[in-house]
């Protein structure tokens, strides 16, 4: 046999659907939404607490909002119960910065043991990286436009 | 002149009295598995076969400074107590045969470091188990060894931090996914002038697998990506020998999990093979449902421990006369995978037949 072909491959996918389990969408939405949606809650109470306990306007209570998520992500990380939340929300938990902290964390954690250099240093950015290349190209190209249609003035 | 060479090598290739058919080899002086050695992770240790395994650690990182350590931790005391249990020193072992999932064998490498002896380090994923049986059969069989430790690990951290993601990661499974198995298994294969040989499981013949390559990509889908490998291996088993699957009391998969087990009984169908009232896979018996591993156990610990544990046991006892163990691996590296290339899957099968003498209530322990 050695490789099956591409007939012999569309065979066997029909008959491995017949026993794959369904992927369940609906209770995995919900689970997003709500493992999500406490933690918006939380980044919101958060950043009321800035706005009326520390008198800031709603617009600089946004970066010291931000650095508390990111170091609640990165708590729940170390003291590892972030990935359990992350089994459960999905896309719910790796969406809000919390996420984003815990895609830095983890394998920063998790490579301490090849060394600051070429652990730590190396692999920090393995899962968050091409978010943040991609992110910046995207930032690039949206600021481009902007600049050609409104000359710098918008 | 060219017709001549090439004569005399297809003498040599032609197969010898202990080739069986196409891919079965057969151990005439039937070489005795003595001892088995079990060690377990603490969630393994929770699973349905907890009580059997030798030990059971009280968790992943055994004092050590890494999972890697860990995994080969638990590979040379496993390796270590099968010899022991077989009333061996560690001198008197001729060969080391281990393999696991590490990148150049990194758990089998540093086990044999400590284990001194000399030692072939062998790669099949997950199939390593059974992979390293017919390498110690063959090599016992064969006369070149009187005693052979074979032993084969896995550890969930390792498996995770090279293959997928960091384990602090919060990622989500699918419901194909399995899990890591993490833990060690160990045997001590003997020829037949050892004195306790009528006590012994014995292993009658070894059917070397192909790679089999159906096309499937996904690395959360390993089963799927086996059951065309473990089909293939146990047909041509059964072609091999004329044997049917019901000469076996049972036939049991590595780590196809429910998916695999499922695909690889159709596929075996529609060869003219029915498996159901034999079938069964390793992977099942590791977890229990509730432990939400999904699919099942994966890992070379998977056979590893659940043979260790539980089937030998059996096999002494005579509760099981004839097995079939298939352990089934998934050839795929992070490299292979980011290139785009699907992933193959192997399967090597071993006959094992219960004890002349069967002793009756045998336990892992004794």
């Amino acid at each position: 046999m050695v490789k099956a072909s591409q007939q012999e491959l569309e065979k066997y996918k029909k008959l491995q659907k017949k026993y794959t389990p369904p992927r369940p969408w609906f209770r995995n939405a919900i689970q997003a939404f709500l493992i999500g949606g406490a933690i918006s809650m939380a980044g919101e109470a958060v950043r009321q607490f800035f706005i009326f306990g520390m008198g800031m306007s709603p617009k600089t209570a946004g970066p010291p909002t931000s650095s508390v998520m990111i170091f609640l992500g990165a708590l729940l990380t170390g003291i590892g119960i972030y990935d359990q939340i992350g089994r459960v929300g999905g896309m719910g938990a790796a969406l809000p910065i919390t996420g984003f902290s815990n895609s830095i964390v983890s394998p920063a954690m998790e490579f301490k043991r090849e060394g600051w250099v070429m652990g730590v240093g190396a692999r920090m950015f393995t899962v968050a990286g091409p978010v943040i290349v991609y992110g910046l190209l995207t930032a690039f190209a949206v600021g481009f436009v902007q600049f050609a249609l409104t000359g710098g003035k918008g | 002149m060219g017709v001549a060479v090439k004569d005399a090598a297809q003498e040599q290739v032609k197969p010898g009295a202990k080739h069986l058919g196409k891919q079965t080899l057969v151990f005439t002086t039937r070489p005795g598995v003595a001892a088995t050695g079990a060690i377990a992770g603490p969630m393994e240790g929770k699973g349905p076969l907890g009580s059997l395994y030798d030990e059971v650690t009280a968790d992943t990182i055994l004092g050590q400074k890494t999972w890697e350590q860990a995994e080969v931790k638990m590979l040379e005391k496993a390796v270590s107590l099968a010899v022991q249990k077989a009333g061996f020193q560690p001198g008197e072992i001729d060969f080391v045969v281990c393999g696991d999932l590490l990148n150049q064998l990194g758990a089998s490498s540093f086990a044999a470091r400590t284990l001194d002896r000399p030692h072939l380090g062998i790669y099949g994923a997950c199939s390593c188990w059974t992979e390293a049986m017919i390498v110690g059969s063959v090599m016992v069989d064969g006369g070149y060894a009187t005693r052979v430790a074979i032993g084969a690990s896995s550890h969930h951290d390792t498996a995770e931090r090279q293959f997928r993601y960091p384990t602090e990661f919060g990622g989500q499974r699918p419901p194909t996914a399995t899990w890591t198995t993490t833990g060690a298994g160990g045997a001590c294969i003997v020829d037949q002038s050892d004195p306790g040989i009528a006590g012994y499981p014995r292993i009658t013949h070894g059917t070397v697998g192909r790679v089999v390559d159906i096309g499937v990509k996904d690395p959360y889908d390993m089963g799927s990506a086996m059951a065309p490998a473990a089909a293939d291996t146990i047909v041509t088993h059964l072609r091999d020998t004329g044997r049917l699957p019901t000469d076996y009391d049972l036939i049991i998969t590595g780590d196809l999990g429910r998916v695999g087990k499922a695909l690889t009984m159709d596929l075996a169908a529609e060869s003219g093979f029915n498996l159901e009232p034999v079938l069964d896979d390793c992977g099942l018996h590791i977890y229990y449902d509730h432990q939400d591993v999904h699919c099942g156990a994966s890992g070379c610990a998977s056979s590893a421990l659940v043979y260790s544990s539980n089937l030998h046991r059996k096999l002494i006892s005579g509760e099981i006369r004839r097995l079939l163990l298939v352990a089934t691996g998934a050839l795929f590296s992070p490299t292979s995978y980011q290139q785009g290339e699907s992933i193959p899957g192997i399967a090597y099968a071993v006959a094992i037949e219960r004890a002349e003498q069967p002793q009756k209530g045998a336990s892992a322990n004794a």
